[in-house]
């Protein structure tokens, strides 16, 4: 348990996804305009990390690893490359699911995310989160608690840039900046910002 | 939209260019670039992915059904990336444990989807060939941009050969630990794109709100 907390928080604030690996960025400078529709995204990645790391964990280990064919009789079988597809095909194939069953059961939340759903699965931050579980070879449990964490994090990351911006558009920037240009050096502050958490220890 | 072929070639690198202008694919191009070598590697290996997967995508673009073109692509690029990953363990292992899961998140490269989806799915593929090389360029030369200054003022080196020599090595030149740290990348493309837009007027990019001038009485 105490290790399952110590990897939540280091997947919130001292390895975010968003700024410490950069990861969704695309999203992350161009959907940060507005406190409203950055929270609407964040949740969705937050949904959406928590369901696709754990299911490709599954993949992983059922299907992939080396042996991992044990059941079906083919123990010296290593599908390992074909890691990419089948995570991508995964996450493509929930966001679709996850789509159908939100339109169906719960169309508020659906309406609210709308858009964003199907960007998600070309967001960087997703196939990622789902790369370090295999990176580090957390088991089960610690890739649920990896998905949720990493997902709030970003969700976090994403809330707290849209208030910066919302106010930044108000000050006197010089031309060339103008937009992208002082959203870049903003994330980079904010994302020094958060290298201060790097040396807590849990 | 550029017409000929070597405007096509040329436009995405500094007039059109995927990062500055279209921010597209800027996540593996903050993470990379603390070294040139790196840069380099992953520079090619996005311009390879995203070259062949216009080509690729846009021999099929007629038989691709539009509600699961999407599908269709990413298993097309993840094919690619598969090849450049399988690549890169096998020739470059340095490199390819350096690079992590940035190779597999070439993937979710939006440069690569971003130009299956504009270009190549409306022209014939030697042009979304062209143009998709083009577009890789344009973001390997925002990457090298990124990994020359980061490596040469953050260790004093380039390509891992000393150019400044570091007073830790008993030179003269106090690196600047900052550059090798994540956050300077932001920094140092923030910086791009202002030189960028000092130079081309015409990126830059209106303002919500003007400050009112006052005029003196």
């Amino acid at each position: 348990m105490e290790q399952l907390l110590s990897l939540a928080v280091k997947a919130v604030f001292v390895e975010n996804l968003a700024l410490s690996f950069f990861l969704g960025m695309c999203t992350f400078i161009a959907v940060s305009k507005k406190i409203s529709t950055a929270i609407g995204l964040g949740i969705s990645v937050m949904v959406v990390q928590t369901i696709t790391v754990p299911a490709n964990n599954l993949i992983l280990t059922y299907l992939l690893a080396p042996g991992a064919l044990a059941w079906a009789g083919l123990s010296d079988v290593d599908l390992t490359f074909l890691g990419l597809i089948s995570y991508i095909g995964v996450i493509a194939a929930l966001v679709q699911i996850l789509e159908m069953v939100l339109d169906k059961y719960f169309p508020p939340l659906y309406n609210a995310l709308g858009v964003f759903l199907p960007l998600i699965t070309v967001n960087c931050a997703i196939l990622g989160g789902s790369l370090f579980m295999v990176e580090r070879g957390y088991d089960f449990t610690q890739s649920f608690t990896y998905g949720v964490s990493s997902g709030f994090g970003w969700a976090l990351a994403i809330t707290a840039m849209a208030g910066v911006r919302e106010k930044l558009k108000y000050s006197d920037i010089p031309d060339g900046l103008q937009g992208l240009g002082i959203t870049f050096i903003t994330a980079g502050l904010m994302a020094m910002a958060f290298m201060s958490f790097s040396g807590v220890k849990l | 939209m550029p017409q000929t072929r070597r405007e096509m070639l040329i436009d995405p690198l500094v007039d059109n260019n995927p990062i500055t202008l279209q921010v597209l694919g800027i996540c593996s191009a903050l993470a990379v670039t603390s070294s040139l070598k790196v840069s380099l590697v992953m520079a090619i290996a996005v311009t390879f992915v995203t070259a062949f997967s216009s080509l690729f995508i846009s021999i099929l673009r007629n038989q691709i059904p539009g509600s699961i073109r999407i599908i269709v692509q990413m298993v097309i690029i993840a094919s690619l990336v598969i090849i450049v990953d399988q690549f890169l363990k096998a020739y470059a292992f340095e490199i390819s444990k350096t690079l992590s899961v940035f190779v597999g998140l070439i993937i979710t490269n939006c440069i690569v989807m971003g130009r299956a989806e504009a270009f190549a799915m409306k022209n014939p593929p030697v042009a979304s060939f062209i143009d998709g090389v083009g577009n890789g360029l344009g973001y390997g030369l925002i990457l090298l941009m990124v990994g020359f200054i980061r490596e040469l003022f953050g260790a004093g080196s380039l390509f891992g050969i000393t150019i400044l020599e570091t007073v830790n090595n008993g030179g003269w030149y106090i690196a600047n630990g900052m550059l090798l740290l994540p956050p300077s990348a932001f920094f140092v493309i923030g910086l791009i794109i202002w030189a960028f837009r000092t130079w081309k007027p015409g990126q830059v990019e209106e303002r919500e709100y003007k400050i009112q001038t006052v005029e003196a009485h």
